[in-house]
């Protein structure tokens, strides 16, 4: 299993190099562009060449791409070409606001989806589980910006009862934090819930049609019992799977959420780096989604194979 | 079995197929010019303007005519182009197989690694934002899906007789392609299609409301959000009227699907 679970860790290492590299080429399908980008078109040939020159984009691109990742790992992921900022200290203070508003999201998401999952596989067919499935699958059409402008509406405009704009400072208190951010995290909780529960329903279900569940019936289990004891740990991987799945999705979603809400998050300054053509910040950005993407599934992965035992001797 | 006609796949039928004539239909329906101001800003719905107007005065639902037609086209382009590159790399990947299948495979794994948003940002940073680059970016990041769905389903084929007596005869790669795979492998891949028409609708949408994607003064659904966002807090429903819209079509796409689904399960018992 040890051996299993390092393959997995292994793997998760090369996917993030591939996906650096690829997000390095992704940036230099124009050479040299950067310099003429960041000057705007009016700038004069000298400008520009002493732009190339500081930034050292004269350098073949293998070089520059080994240099960027050396910093990058070593903690520095240059300066902003367009502010002149040290990328790093704003990618850390936006990161830890965007980790703590979806980790929140998480933290009501995730237990909320499994008891809904788990009660509609129990009362099947019932008017519970059909009410729950027609709003989930409304749920999940529905774009973010849909849902966040909807809750601003209700309880910011209409109520009253909670600020349109998240805007946290870095001296707040936890629970005058919690109070800011209370619509954006219901949004990405209405966003990720409905899949989740629908899947977790799928996965229990798909295991109650099993014989020895119907075994497990015959000799008169009590229903709780039979899904909570028989059916559930036959179906937690595809629940974790799931699981880690929205999680994901939840680091990329907060992006259009954060513009919603006007958050100091990553999201909105990978957006707004985008708009302005700053390739350091959009580059350092990309490459902390796509690790902590590919770091929650290599996590989920790892879960899996610590759920199953069959897994868990060596062979 | 007789099968009993699904009443919500004839209503998203019904939804789509309306949406999609009034966004085409769009020069000839919409009361106002595309970029004509009609009133005051924000103005409540009026006789003449029947959503009342948007952040400059224009009006709101003959821009949301407009909007719809730019925003669908770009996503039906989009859709298109990426089933077409996703299904001559899956079945090439899947006939010719060897080191060819194993590099395409590892390369469709690496780029689905990244997130297809960010990985759409960072290509447009550098890119810039215009409709062609747009279809094109968002082509391509559709295509690995697509990719993977036609390369198993190809695979499936590929190791039946009649394949195999096509592949005996001789016959070249596109011909085995066009005819042999492409006629087994269209029931799956059409809901296939509108899967990604939905996927890329909202994609584009989303892009828009970033501001990244389709560039005023072309008015789009997304788009159209991130400009009347300001009306919100005056409790105006102008960035609402959009958003629904965009709502609206995602479920209706999804109903149709889910019902060819359904049928295609049928056909198969």
């Amino acid at each position: 299993m040890t051996r299993l679970v390092l393959q997995r860790v292994a793997l998760g290492f090369l996917t993030i190099f591939l996906v650096s590299v690829l997000i390095f080429a992704g940036t230099e399908i124009l050479p040299g562009n950067v310099a003429t980008a960041v000057l705007g078109q009016s700038a004069t040939p000298e400008t520009v060449e002493a732009m190339r020159r500081s930034l050292g984009l004269h350098d073949p691109a293998v070089v520059r791409y080994l240099r960027w990742l050396g910093a990058f790992a070593s903690g520095d992921p240059g300066t902003s070409l367009t502010t002149g900022r040290p990328v790093g200290a704003d990618l850390w203070q936006r990161l830890q606001n965007t980790f703590f508003l979806a980790g929140v999201a998480a933290a009501i998401a995730v237990p909320l989806a499994l008891v809904l999952g788990i009660t509609t596989a129990i009362f099947r067919d019932t008017l519970y589980d059909r009410l729950a499935n027609i709003l989930a699958l409304a749920a999940i059409s529905l774009p973010e910006f849909f849902i966040g402008y909807l809750l601003i509406l209700l309880f910011s405009v209409q109520m009253g009862w909670l600020p349109s704009l998240a805007t946290v400072a870095p001296g707040m208190g936890l629970g005058e934090r919690l109070a800011t951010i209370a619509l954006p995290v219901a949004t990405l909780v209405l966003a990720v819930l409905a899949y989740m529960m629908r899947m977790t329903r799928t996965a229990v279900l798909d295991v109650m049609a099993r014989p020895y569940v119907e075994m497990a019936v015959l000799k008169g289990v009590p229903p709780a019992r039979l899904v909570l004891r028989h059916a559930l740990p036959n179906a937690l991987a595809p629940i974790i799977q799931v699981v880690a799945f929205n999680l994901a999705y939840l680091v990329v979603g907060v992006v259009l959420v954060e513009v919603v809400f006007v958050y100091p998050g990553i999201g909105q300054y990978l957006v707004d780096a985008v708009a302005k053509r700053d390739v350091t910040v959009v580059q350092a950005c990309g490459l902390v989604f796509a690790a902590t993407y590919v770091g929650l599934n290599v996590l989920a992965d790892i879960l899996v194979i610590l759920a199953n035992p069959r897994l868990r001797y060596a062979r | 079995m007789k099968r009993r006609p699904s009443l919500t796949g004839i209503a998203g039928l019904i939804v789509v197929v309306l949406i999609v004539v009034l966004a085409a239909l769009a020069p000839l329906l919409a009361p106002h010019g595309e970029a004509e101001l009609v009133g005051e800003v924000w103005a409540p719905p009026s006789a003449d303007a029947w959503l009342g107007t948007d952040n400059l005065g224009r009006d709101l639902l003959s821009r949301l005519l407009y909007g719809g037609r730019i925003t669908l086209v770009i996503a039906l382009a989009a859709t298109l182009l990426a089933m077409v590159i996703g299904c001559v790399l899956g079945f090439t990947a899947a006939i010719r197989g060897g080191w060819i299948d194993t590099i395409l495979a590892r390369a469709v794994d690496a780029v689905m690694a990244i997130p297809t948003l960010i990985f759409a940002l960072v290509l447009l940073s550098v890119l810039g934002t215009s409709n062609p680059i747009l279809i094109g970016t968002i082509a391509c990041l559709a295509s690995t899906r697509v990719f993977r769905l036609s390369r198993a389903i190809a695979g499936n084929i590929v190791a039946l007789e009649y394949f195999e007596a096509a592949r005996l005869r001789g016959e070249r790669l596109p011909w085995l392609m066009a005819r042999e795979v492409l006629p087994n492998a269209l029931p799956p891949l059409t809901a296939e299609f509108g899967l990604r028409l939905c996927a890329n609708f909202l994609f584009i949408a989303a892009l828009s409301f970033l501001g990244l994607g389709i560039q005023p003064p072309l008015a789009d659904w997304g788009g159209m959000v991130r400009d009347n966002a300001g009306a919100i807090s005056y409790g105006g429903l102008a960035p609402l009227v959009p958003a629904a819209a965009i709502g609206v079509f995602a479920i209706a796409t999804n109903l149709v699907v889910d019902w060819s689904l359904a049928h295609q399960a049928g056909l198969r018992d």
